[in-house]
């Protein structure tokens, strides 16, 4: 279900910034409008929706209105023109009253420069969301306690922010950000000033969380990199505009414009696809099948190895062309003659993490399930092809070479 | 140029009969409160032996700063006792500790309204520059009118002389919080008390100490002016040995008034400090 919709969402700075919509309806761009009446575009008409449980990023380089987009969602700046409807509600109409109280139940916030109170303390920080809607103060402490330990800073509880490092300072905004367990966290660049290691601590963390917690996050960054990493939905801006929305696959593979494009040149694309986009359909064998008829099987389908599965598709082993023909020399049965050592891999393994296991194998790596069910195979050329930025092979489509 | 003269006198002594004629019930009101205020503070302190005074002064002074600061003040106080000035000495310190708490009263909530509100501010500055700079001689005159001679219209002056520092501060250091703190402050819905009370005012502090430090340090300058108009108190000894020629007199008195000042000075200071680490 949609939880945030945005119509039309627009902001535009300088005086009398009403001027500036007619120009925008007849397309002039950012430049253009600025040249004409001094006006600012912040934000040209953005349209997008954000389904609950997402992690939605905005991503552009600085000046491209990101940080004024979140802004707009809980008016913390007030929108010029457009819509803003929170599970239908139109924000933009609430009284004073009603968006303080959007904003103390429904929308958490977590800032670039952590944004935390020096004079009170981690856990007084944290309680504050809590406060200032008039929770009882045992009970806004114990919420304040449980957000504190999600976070993983129990103990710094009674410490102030400034002793803390930017790490476990950021760790408290987004502590602070959950302890009233909005539906919406808007998180503004919040892992940006942070060193890339821990930020990458952070973001891992983010994403467990998210596993856990099932928040809606709208998450701002400038960084293409973390934007694909914990983005359900990218959308990416220029100039205000928003360029494309897309899944982060939708985004490398399908570039809108020649702007994306030279966005997503540089990106390692192992570290982004995962084994689920470039598998393809293993074939299978059964257990009580013998190896005379497994290797028939081969012939048949043109492939040098089947992979030996039960009823319920749980994968086995893997039998070769060569297995197969010792066992049949030797009298073994399927079982004994299978490899029950052959490298398996999640549907979530990024490719750069499958390398080592492909280079260290005769056969393709298989990719199970939690419950260990075979859903395909990763081979070599679909890798390289997905790396060099062809089109991925639709899992489950034509056969797979030989290994 | 042959333009008339502007008949700003005739104006201002016209204003001057007007307010006295319309606002005499909200004067005696006034009167009644500082002068009251005045009064109590001064027998509080009069009420008590000097030394047992002294003895609580130092303490307060060890307490606050540290031991040098409670050795001053013993050492400070007695050479005021020992020169014969304790009891005007504590006239002294009611009156200014009276135009202070005004000030501090009237003061922090203008320069709260100031810090909200750009259009306050750009009426209010200039009304601070002008009660800051116009000599103040000019309005003893026109308290004495409303407030007739006493201690009263001394103190009132001494506010008119010594509030610019605390409303300049309070909406300076208000304006100085870091907007993202008072974005994130509204971004979690906060009411703009909330936000006043729990945010601005806490880190705003060290700043508006330090204008209230400099409030009660102008208004202790304003004690030989005030009495002139017959508010009595260590000012009015420099004042008489001063009309009368007599140097020694006039320096002990003097003297006085300094090491009071230094006290007054180094606590607010120590305050300062300790709002700024806590």
């Amino acid at each position: 279900m949609a939880i945030i919709e945005a119509k039309r969402l627009t902001k535009i700075f300088g005086p009398d910034p009403k001027k500036a919509i007619p120009l925008l309806d007849k397309g002039w761009s950012k430049e253009k409008i600025f040249a004409d009446t001094k006006l600012t575009v912040g934000v040209n008409q953005a349209e997008f929706t954000i389904e609950e449980g997402q992690i939605f990023v905005i991503m552009g380089l600085s000046g491209s209105g990101k940080s004024t987009l979140v802004r707009l969602l809980n008016r913390l700046i007030e929108p010029t023109l457009g819509q803003v409807l929170f599970k239908g509600k139109d924000v933009l109409r609430m009284t004073p009253e009603q968006l303080r109280q959007f904003r103390r139940k429904n929308v958490g916030m977590v800032f670039q420069k952590f944004a935390l109170f020096p004079h009170r303390t981690v856990l007084q920080n944290i309680e504050y969301g809590l406060e200032v809607q008039g929770v009882k103060k045992k009970e806004r402490r114990e919420m304040a306690m449980q957000s504190l330990e999600l976070v993983g800073l129990k103990g710094w509880e009674n410490s102030y922010p400034e002793q803390l490092s930017g790490g476990m300072q950021q760790r408290v905004g987004l502590a602070r950000g959950l302890a009233n367990d909005p539906d919406v966290l808007l998180m503004d660049e919040a892992f940006s000033a942070l060193d890339p290691l821990i930020r990458k601590d952070m973001q891992d963390e983010l994403l467990e969380l998210q596993s856990k917690m099932k928040k809606t996050i709208v998450f701002i960054t400038h960084d293409l990199n973390e934007a694909l990493r914990i983005g359900d939905q990218i959308a990416l801006m220029k100039d205000g505009s928003i360029v494309q929305i897309g899944s982060p696959e939708e985004i490398l593979m399908q570039p809108a414009n020649k702007y994306v494009e030279r966005f997503v040149e540089d990106v390692d694309l192992s570290k982004v696809l995962t084994a689920s986009h470039v598998m393809v359909k293993a074939e299978t064998i059964t257990l009580e099948k013998g190896p005379r008829v497994a290797l028939q099987f081969m012939r048949d389908r043109g492939v040098s190895s089947l992979y030996v599965v039960d009823k319920s598709m749980r994968l086995l082993g893997v039998i070769t062309a060569d297995d197969a023909s010792n066992a049949i020399k030797n009298g073994l049965k399927l079982e004994e003659a299978m490899d029950r050592e052959a490298p398996t891999a999640g549907p979530d393994t990024l490719l750069h993490e499958l390398f080592d296991s492909m280079s260290s194998t005769r056969v393709p790596v298989s990719i199970t399930d939690e419950a260990g069910r075979l859903k395909g195979i990763v081979i070599k050329g679909a890798v390289l092809a997905a790396l060099s930025g062809n089109a991925v092979p639709e899992a489950g489509g034509e056969r797979h070479e030989s290994a | 140029m042959n333009l008339p003269k502007l008949p700003l006198a005739d104006w201002i002594e016209w204003l001057e009969a007007w307010l006295e004629t319309s606002f005499d019930p909200l004067f005696g009101f006034i009167k009644l409160i500082v002068g009251e205020t005045v009064d109590g503070l001064e027998t509080a302190l009069n009420a008590l032996p000097a030394v047992v005074v002294i003895l609580a002064f130092a303490a307060l002074a060890w307490r606050i700063g540290k031991w040098k600061m409670g050795v001053f003040t013993l050492i400070g106080l007695l050479i005021i006792e020992n020169l014969g000035l304790w009891s005007q000495t504590m006239q002294t310190l009611a009156l200014v500790l009276t135009a202070a708490i005004i000030s501090v009263v009237i003061g922090i909530p203008v320069g709260i309204l100031c810090a909200g509100s750009r259009s306050i501010q750009k009426i209010v500055t200039p009304v601070l520059d002008f009660m800051q700079t116009m000599p103040a001689f000019v309005y003893l005159l026109p308290a004495v009118t409303f407030f007739s001679l006493g201690v009263v219209p001394g103190v009132i002056s001494s506010i008119i002389f010594a509030i610019p520092p605390t409303i300049r501060l309070t909406n300076l250091g208000i304006r100085q919080v870091p907007s993202e703190l008072v974005e994130a402050a509204d971004a979690f819905g906060s009411t703009p008390a909330q936000k006043l009370f729990k945010l601005q005012l806490p880190i705003a502090l060290p700043t508006i100490m330090a204008g209230i430090n400099q409030t009660i340090m102008l208004s202790l300058s304003m004690v030989v002016i005030a009495s002139m108009i017959g508010a009595q108190g260590v000012g009015a000894s420099v004042y008489r040995a001063v009309t009368q020629g007599n140097t020694g007199v006039g320096f002990e008195a003097g003297l006085a008034i300094v090491i009071l000042a230094i006290i007054l000075d180094r606590l607010t200071q120590q305050v300062i400090r300790k709002s700024k680490t806590s």
